[in-house]
């Protein structure tokens, strides 16, 4: 594969506006826009149902949109543009489709053809090396895990030495171990410079992977980096614990500018609500000190991207 | 419309390899060929008495086209039924690959098979009766029945391929979709047995009108599966 650079003057892998898709009148996804530049690992969340698979066919050209534009790997998103896009491109499919009484390596002779791959014996080596399953290249697929199967469908969209890599929810089904060898792939396209779109229900693994992510709910509910959609979200929390209840509490923490609110959670828990937490811990400390509390820890109250993905969701669904 | 080579081969290649491992669709491959091959050689076999003259008139080898009527009809019901049963048609699509290379390698995969099962039943039916039988083999087939053989196997075949590829786009499943296409194919194969027990007299005039009813039959087939093979509907389902 070739090396790309992640600061690119092509201008963004991918850029969508105000796109909408419906089919009669059940819309799949409205008025979505993104960008997303090249070499960028970007999370598409969202719940069953919300768009995202829609939204991964219309951009792969598969499906036409019914209103608004996209350009993928530069180039518009109209049935003229089809192939050369496709080209470009590749998607996995949440299910592998593969042909179940082909070997591996005939899947791969396949595509490698329908690609118009030149030399695609090196190629169909290197990309099933990839994945880790040289091994196997002569089982029929049919014979192989679901896991493996997975695996091989990596290897299939990874011949191509796509631009952009579409991956609609790559470790289904996956073993931790086999997650995890997922995930280092990712992390090695990352490296190559290869675009990922990668549509997920594993928050956690979007946090881990992903520059950017969006949460779509037939609708962009919002797009940014994992830590600033928590810090737009969530204002920053401390936690701190004493030896022993405070006698006056509010005394403390009143006197404090940053603290903008305060709780008792339980017995010597007390949570507070700060403007900036790294800033204002050690005026805490000092506080609890001074007030001649004995101080067992303060630390900050982490929100993770499913505290997000729910709350954004729950808010969508009016709960 | 450019097709692109490379791209037609491998899905024919990969047809003809899934075929040649799918039981149901290598007895499909044989059945026909075996009923259409051993019921006119019977029929021949256990008559007495029967003479050149009597036989003049009968063309027992246009029975014998309801192999490149059926047989094709069969296999290319499952062209995309059988895809989309094994979600497979997605990765397919999402590849640089035209509808028109697809529905072509599709096509070929089919008659190329199809077309040499059918000469290979003729032959083994003229050898076994000019052998076997070399008193009444003059009175069932002529030159003019060979070479009506020929040129009707592709035509026919192709014209089944349509049906059945037109079929296996609409319908939820291989198995209808193959009873749906043999059944849309029995008319003509009820002209070709008109023809060969003489219902319908056969003469020259006639076959030529046949043959160039099939050919444009043939084309506009094509000109109609292309727009039929709508990947929207294919992938998402909608109508």
């Amino acid at each position: 594969m070739t090396s790309r650079a992640t600061t690119d003057t092509r201008g963004p892998a991918i850029s969508v506006s105000h796109l909408t898709k419906r089919f009669g009148d059940r819309v799949a996804f409205d008025d979505v826009s993104f960008e997303i530049a090249y070499g960028e690992v970007f999370g598409f969340l969202g719940p069953n149902g919300a768009g995202k698979t829609t939204t991964v066919r219309t951009l792969g050209t598969l499906l036409a949109p019914t209103a608004g534009s996209a350009t993928v790997a530069g180039l518009p998103l109209t049935p003229h543009n089809g192939v050369e896009i496709r080209r470009r491109i590749a998607i996995m499919p949440e299910s592998p489709g593969l042909y179940q009484r082909l070997s591996v390596r005939e899947n791969l002779d396949c595509f490698a053809d329908l690609y118009g791959i030149d030399e695609p014996r090196d190629r169909i080596k290197n990309a099933l090396e990839s994945v880790g399953l040289s091994d196997r290249v002569n089982d029929r697929c049919g014979e192989l895990s679901k896991g493996l199967r997975q695996r091989v469908a990596l290897a299939r969209a990874l011949l191509s030495d796509p631009e952009v890599l579409f991956l609609d929810e790559p470790t289904s089904g996956l073993d931790p171990v086999a997650a995890r060898d997922v995930h280092d792939l990712i992390g090695q396209l990352r490296e190559r410079g290869v675009t990922i779109f990668l549509t997920t229900h594993r928050l956690e693994e979007a946090q881990r992977l992903c520059d950017r992510v969006a949460i779509l709910n037939t609708t962009l509910l919002s797009i940014g980096r994992p830590d600033d959609l928590r810090d737009k979200l969530f204002a920053q929390t401390l936690k701190v614990v004493t030896t022993e209840p405070l006698a006056e509490p509010g005394a403390v923490f009143a006197k404090i500018a940053d603290v903008t609110k305060w709780q008792q959670e339980a017995g010597s828990t007390y949570l507070l609500t700060v403007r900036d937490s790294r800033a204002t811990a050690p005026v805490v400390t000092r506080a609890l000190l001074a007030a001649g509390a004995d101080v067992v820890s303060i630390s900050e109250q982490e929100h993770s991207l499913e505290d997000v993905y729910l709350q954004l969701v729950d808010e969508a669904n009016g709960q | 419309m450019k097709l692109n080579v490379r791209r037609v081969r491998a899905i024919m290649l990969k047809e003809l390899r899934d075929y040649s491992r799918n039981r149901p669709i290598i007895w499909a491959m044989f059945l026909f060929p075996v009923i259409f091959t051993v019921q006119p050689l019977i029929s021949i076999f256990a008559a007495t008495g029967l003479t050149a003259a009597a036989l003049s008139g009968r063309h027992e080898l246009l029975f014998m086209l309801g192999v490149p009527i059926l047989v094709p009809a069969t296999l290319a019901a499952y062209a995309v039924a059988g895809e989309r049963l094994q979600e497979t048609l997605e990765p397919v699509l999402e590849t640089p690959i035209t509808r028109e290379e697809f529905l072509v390698g599709k096509a070929l995969a089919v008659f190329v098979p199809s077309v040499i099962i059918s000469y290979i039943v003729f032959a083994v039916y003229i050898v076994v009766v000019s052998l076997a039988k070399p008193d009444i083999a003059p009175g069932l087939f002529g030159a003019d029945d060979i070479i009506v053989q020929i040129v009707f196997t592709p035509l026919l075949a192709a014209f089944s391929i349509w049906v059945g590829i037109a079929i296996s786009t609409r319908a939820g499943d291989p198995r209808t979709a193959q009873q749906l296409s043999v059944l849309s194919s029995l008319p003509v194969f009820f002209i070709a047995i008109l023809l060969a027990f003489n219902v319908i007299a056969p003469s020259l005039e006639l076959a030529i009108f046949l043959g160039a009813l099939l050919l444009i039959a043939d084309i506009v087939g094509w000109r109609l599966i292309v727009p039929l093979f709508d990947r929207e509907r294919l992938i998402s389902g909608a109508h």
